[in-house]
């Protein structure tokens, strides 16, 4: 495995087993922890409410979201050696996991629901909640991205895979990683300046993403035998790029959780195969 | 290019940005005996909207919605100082007629008080003393259109002689409020109007404060941070005399600036 995961889970997930259970809540993370207690920041070390309760259902919805994260981190990972070591195996095992997130972003949908519905959240509670609902959403679709990059993984896996492309791949691969995993720490430690470092960041996932559309194009003009594994890496690059798209929402999530306002600068755009017409010229 | 100055813009942000203020409130401080129950307390109060004051108990917001209609002078070791006044005038003016005050500034109070008269009488009573009626057909009219208002017209039109104190609970506040709107005022004052009515009835009461909103400028105290958020566009927070944050209804639910009024809001006050 040349993708170095294990840095991405320290603070997250520090127990992630294997298969891990949707249902059963694991001790809170020393991240979560902080987060649901005192914001770092810019804000004052916030007081508990009055009832317990309300502050144990924040908590909680702190934990899942990280164990959603969590999973989401592992199999984003997982896809990219299953497409990398053409491992049909684990590129199963992340189609199954997938269906654990799905569950946690149910799970987590209807405690929100629940929460505004008994406690009627105002000021931080209620950007805290609302935050979790967007976040769970971004999260989710990161695992089906994770889980088409796995489907592809399957298709090509008796294909040979051309090595200049799957580096470039790879290394795309571990940027919109990285991305997700300062993000998910900025969610758990309430850490805005962070969430804008990587909002900004996502910049070089779409410059990275471009180069690779180009590569691509220039290796099925050479040989159309090769459009077939190229669609499929260019769909897989297509869906690391969205991956970071997701990460830079949840930056957006966290600035407003934080700081009650949205982003205002213009986000930097790296992208432009949108606007890239292939020609023989 | 336009070359426009907003006067002390600052100021302007301060307070909300109310440039046409109904009530403007400055530096207002409320004394019971030693006791200094209110500190400087400045506010503008726009006109045709609805503003909500909210804070623990104690706070002092109905001890400040009092000196609206300055129903403080009633009690003898009260003392106000500082300037509120209605449209530019002072109402602390000792030139001024506090009943025709009290007839511009209606007040309706917790606890439903009609008159232990007929609901006809509970409304006819103000304009009458007030002499806004010429004979009884305009009277008549005055009592209909006030019921009207307060949404209640339907329910007593067969009944207008049964007695007042006959009616249920939220029927009894939107009489009192039949009957404050009755001598045609420019500000309400209400204190409290829900918290001794069931959700139906505080849901009744709602709807006729957003009617009631089109014409009047009206003030409202409330416990309920949920009834703030629903009827006010915007609201005050009070906390020990002192008036902590006031802006947008939206602004002080989701993004409050001041810790105070964030702790009291979310329910971490210890």
């Amino acid at each position: 495995m040349r993708i170095d995961r294990k840095p991405f889970f320290a603070g997250i997930m520090p127990s992630l087993s294997p298969r891990p259970d949707a249902e059963s809540h694991t001790e809170p993370t020393a991240a979560s922890t902080a987060a649901a207690g005192k914001p770092k920041g810019e804000a004052a070390p916030m007081n508990e409410h009055i009832v317990k309760s309300y502050e144990e259902e924040l908590a909680l919805l702190d934990r899942k979201i990280a164990q959603m994260g969590g999973l989401a981190e592992h199999i984003l990972g997982q896809s990219f050696d299953a497409l990398e070591r053409r491992d049909p195996q684990l590129a199963e095992q992340v189609v199954k996991s997938d269906k654990q997130i799905d569950q946690l972003e149910r799970d987590i949908e209807e405690q929100v629901i629940s929460m505004v519905a008994r406690r009627q959240p105002l000021a931080d509670d209620l950007r805290h909640v609302m935050a979790a609902l967007r976040i769970t959403t971004d999260l989710e679709r990161i695992g089906d991205l994770a889980k088409n990059i796995a489907k592809r993984a399957l298709a090509i896996a008796h294909e040979s895979h051309p090595k200049p492309l799957m580096t470039g791949l790879r290394h795309m691969g571990e940027l919109a990683l990285a991305q997700l995993k300062d993000v998910l720490d900025a969610y758990a430690a309430r850490d805005a300046d962070r969430a804008l470092a990587v909002w900004r960041e996502d910049e070089n996932i779409d410059s990275m993403y471009n180069s690779l559309f180009r590569e691509l194009l220039t290796y099925m003009m050479e040989d159309p035998r090769n459009i077939g594994l190229s669609t499929h890496l260019l769909f897989g690059a297509k869906n690391i790029e969205r991956v970071g798209d997701h990460t830079t929402n949840i930056a957006e999530t966290i600035h407003f959780l934080v700081k009650g306002t949205n982003i205002t600068d213009d986000r930097p755009k790296g992208d432009d195969t949108s606007s890239t017409l292939f020609s023989k010229d | 290019m336009l070359n426009v100055t907003i006067p002390d813009p600052k100021r302007a942000m301060k307070l909300g940005n109310t440039l046409d203020p109904k009530v403007v409130a400055r530096d207002v401080n409320v004394y019971y005996g030693e006791k200094h129950a209110l500190h400087d307390v400045s506010v503008d109060i726009p006109d045709r909207g609805v503003m909500a004051f909210i804070g623990p108990s104690g706070c002092g917001k109905s001890t400040f919605l009092r000196c609206i209609n300055r129903m403080n002078d009633t009690i003898p070791i009260c003392r106000v100082t500082g300037k509120i006044s209605i449209d530019d005038e002072d109402i602390y003016d000792p030139a001024l007629d506090v009943v025709q005050l009290r007839a511009r500034v209606g007040m309706v109070f917790q606890k439903p008080n009609p008159f232990p008269k007929s609901i006809y009488e509970n409304v006819a009573y103000g304009p009458r003393i007030h002499g806004l009626a010429a004979n009884r057909a305009e009277l008549d009219n005055i009592v209909q259109s006030s019921l009207e208002k307060a949404a209640l017209w339907k329910e007593v039109k067969d009944r207008l002689n049964d007695p007042g104190t006959g009616l249920s609970g939220g029927q009894q506040q939107r009489l009192c409020i039949a009957r404050a709107v009755a001598v045609s005022p420019e500000v309400i004052l209400m204190d409290e109007p829900c918290s001794a009515l069931d959700p139906i009835a505080t849901a009744k009461i709602e709807e006729l404060i957003d009617e009631l909103k089109k014409n009047f400028c009206i003030i409202i105290v409330t416990h309920s941070m949920q009834q703030a958020a629903r009827v006010s566009q915007r609201t005050a927070f009070f906390h020990l005399g002192v008036l902590v944050e006031e802006g947008a209804t939206s602004d002080i639910f989701t993004n409050p600036k001041d810790q105070r009024t964030q702790d009291y809001i979310t329910g971490r006050f210890g």
